[in-house]
């Protein structure tokens, strides 16, 4: 197969758990929080929906059960950063390692379990399209799901009512208590989006892509997917392009190991940081004053 | 303030992604006695770098554990999982030094450095690492034991080069340790001496347990037609569900997998490690360790008739032909022979051993290249 092909198919496949939980935390993020532990959340998701696989032997309720899980970690974040004003940073990480414990405590159990994954389903017609048809239409379920999400989150978040209060409660939400609204509760299900996001993100990985659980297997792509969301300035368009990319990023090793091509292993595994630390650098100032007001606040660690 | 908010959360994300890789209890203090060391301890310290339900490398040394603990009733048999491959395990053991551990057992290759400062410390106290070499004069209360993982991995080889209808093999590694490479040379070595147009693609995954970046590598040696998939990971399920999903089959490791891979399954190599430990234990009690074989750099194999790491059963594809090629291999390096017997030629074309030369387990172990044969490239660090 073509390098460029390979790696493009690897960037979608790699990329899609990436998709889910930068989608969520543009949920959250627009609502003025910011959750660190949507790594936990993926880590929970990918635990949940492999045991609820596992027990019943159905895709759809193990990833079910994996945004539920994913879900119910961010409501505990939720709490403690909007009923208890905690930092949202250092709950995040707390956040995080709750889920890595509990994570590595109940999942013992099943990393010798066998699941019934979701299976790759070849879209008729769009599938024979050169290249194209490669790279997106042959594909699991949760993958095509993702596809339609990116359109869903944007017109949630930047066409309907609901999207505008969201956002307002990202960014003064004194106005919107002023006007009778209730902010908290649209920040809390926008947490709670995120969670379970994230959860199914955790799903593909455990029972769509790797079919394997095992403790940590996240290995930070909730972070890569905070990242994404900085960079991609919160639009679920450019999230979805970020995503692909480190997918792609991820998949490059690989593709060119296989080729017995010679690379320096350990310079091709930074190179996904390198391209989040220069888009970084690129955007960054343009990123940063786009940022919904409720966020700059929760980085200039300013009280409340 | 604001251009300064993101690179905060770059630079929290990095410092998390380390602090999760460390999760070991910490504790410090000394001890001194003036017996042999080891000899009547209270205790036996094992320390393993991941979990103990890996399902791999730390499970089988788990059970080791466990097998030294029904043998010696009386003493007690701590354990410490996910210990970091830095100076954390040092903690870790002298902790469990002072807990009355006066054998320990580091059983990851990098915690060589940790067992060493802590054996120095404490000239009473047996410390024993698995895996790793130690360079130079070796102190009375330290060594390393092995077994030799390339036998059984090279007769596998054998297996894998009669079954490819490609002739190309696929490995799936984390990093190049010796180990690793000794592995990786066997498996081709055993392939091409019942198949001369074989060939094994490397991919490394730079992780001992990323499933995702073990799909995604099965993924890439699939794609370059590659049929036969072996591996070289803490984790292994993932890599042989994917090449299993994809009609392919499996050479396992650690473990026997063949659930994991009813059609596909060919062989594989695992850990045994229950005698070697309690004979370890055994000797050191009885204060006999200083001078003894384990006061060494020990290894065993097919020759010395211990080796801990054995062949696993065979798949439902593999004929009688097959089998009786592998089981004539297995006479011949358990005799007078090697896996590495020459000539063993390089990538580069250089000679690693001449025709008719029989390498010992040290030399072979000392290998630091591919042999011919082997797609893909050693990283360089």
């Amino acid at each position: 197969m073509n390098l460029g092909l390979e790696v493009l198919i690897g960037g979608v496949r790699g990329g899609t758990s990436i998709l889910y939980a930068g989608l969520g935390e543009t949920v959250s993020e627009r609502a003025g929080v910011v959750n660190l532990g949507i790594e936990g959340s993926m880590l929970c998701g990918a635990l949940g929906a492999y045991a609820a696989n596992a027990a019943s032997g159905n895709p759809w309720v193990g990833a079910l059960a994996g945004a539920a899980a994913g879900g119910a970690l961010a409501l505990i974040h939720g709490y403690f950063v909007l009923d208890r004003k905690s930092n949202q940073l250092a709950t995040g990480l707390v956040v995080l390692f709750l889920a890595l414990g509990i994570t590595s405590l109940f999942g013992a159990a099943y990393v010798d379990e066998v699941i019934t994954p979701f299976t790759i389903w070849e879209v008729p017609l769009l599938s024979s399209i050169p290249w194209i048809g490669d790279i997106f239409f042959k594909a699991d379920a949760l993958t095509y799901l993702s596809y339609a999400m990116v359109p869903l989150i944007w017109w949630l978040l930047f066409r309907s009512r609901w999207g505008l209060l969201l956002r307002g409660a990202g960014e003064r939400t004194e106005v919107l208590r002023t006007y009778g609204h209730k902010p908290q509760l649209v920040q809390y299900i926008a947490v709670l989006i995120g969670g379970v996001m994230a959860g199914i993100g955790g799903a593909q990985l455990s029972t769509a892509y790797a079919n394997a659980w095992f403790e940590n297997m996240v290995q930070g792509r909730g972070f890569i997917a905070v990242a994404v969301v900085i960079f991609a300035a919160r639009q679920p368009f450019k999230v979805m392009a970020g995503s692909y990319l480190f997918g792609a990023a991820l998949a490059l090793s690989p593709a060119l190991q296989a080729r017995g091509v010679s690379i320096n292993q350990f310079a091709l595994n930074a190179v996904p940081y390198i391209v989040t630390i220069v888009v970084l650098m690129i955007v960054g100032k343009k990123g940063a004053s786009e940022a919904p007001e409720g966020l700059k606040k929760v980085f200039e660690m300013s009280p409340g | 303030m604001r251009k300064s908010w993101m690179k905060l959360v770059v630079a929290t994300t990095m410092l998390v992604a380390s602090l999760a890789a460390s999760s070991a209890v910490v504790t410090s203090a000394g001890a001194a006695s003036a017996s042999a060391p080891g000899e009547d301890s209270k205790a036996v310290g094992f320390i393993f770098v991941g979990p103990k339900d890996d399902f791999g490398y730390n499970q089988a040394a788990y059970e080791g554990s466990q097998a030294v603990k029904k043998a010696f009733p009386n003493v007690k048999v701590l354990t410490a999982e996910n210990v970091p491959q830095d100076d954390n395990a040092a903690r870790v053991m002298e902790g469990m030094v002072s807990r009355g551990a006066k054998i320990l057992f580091a059983t990851s290759y990098g915690h060589l450095d940790a067992a060493l400062k802590v054996a120095k410390a404490h000239p009473d106290v047996v410390v024993v690492q698995q895996g790793n070499f130690i360079e130079g004069d070796i102190t009375p209360n330290t060594g390393t034991y092995f077994g030799t993982v390339y036998e059984p991995v090279y007769l596998a080889g054998i297996a894998a080069g009669l079954e490819t209808k490609t002739d190309k093999l696929g490995y799936v590694y984390a990093f190049p340790i010796p180990q690793t490479i000794n592995n990786i040379n066997a498996f081709e070595l055993g392939a091409l001496s019942v198949n001369p147009k074989v060939k094994t693609y490397t991919v490394n995954t730079s992780n001992w347990c990323d499933p995702a970046a073990q799909a995604e590598a099965t993924k890439s040696l699939l794609s370059q037609g590659v049929d036969v998939i072996t591996q070289h990971q803490d984790c292994t399920a993932t890599v042989i569900k994917t090449t299993e999903a994809a009609g392919k089959m499996t050479v396992g490791y650690h473990a026997d997998a063949s659930k994991l891979a009813p059609k596909g399954w060919i062989t594989g190599s695992e850990w045994a490690w229950d005698d070697m430990y309690v004979d370890i234990v055994k000797t050191a009690l009885a204060g006999d360790f200083t001078g003894s074989k384990y006061n060494a750099n020990y290894r065993v194999g097919y020759k010395t008739g211990e080796n801990p790491f054995v062949e696993s059963k065979f798949g439902k594809i593999v004929t009688a032909k097959e089998k009786a090629a592998v089981a004539s291999a297995k006479e011949t390096i358990s005799t007078d022979g090697s896996p590495f017997a020459g000539p063993v030629v390089a990538q580069d074309g250089k000679v690693l051993f001449a025709a008719g030369v029989v390498p010992t387990y040290a030399e072979i172990e000392a290998t630091a290249v591919f042999v011919k044969g082997v797609v893909g490239d050693l990283p360089k660090s």
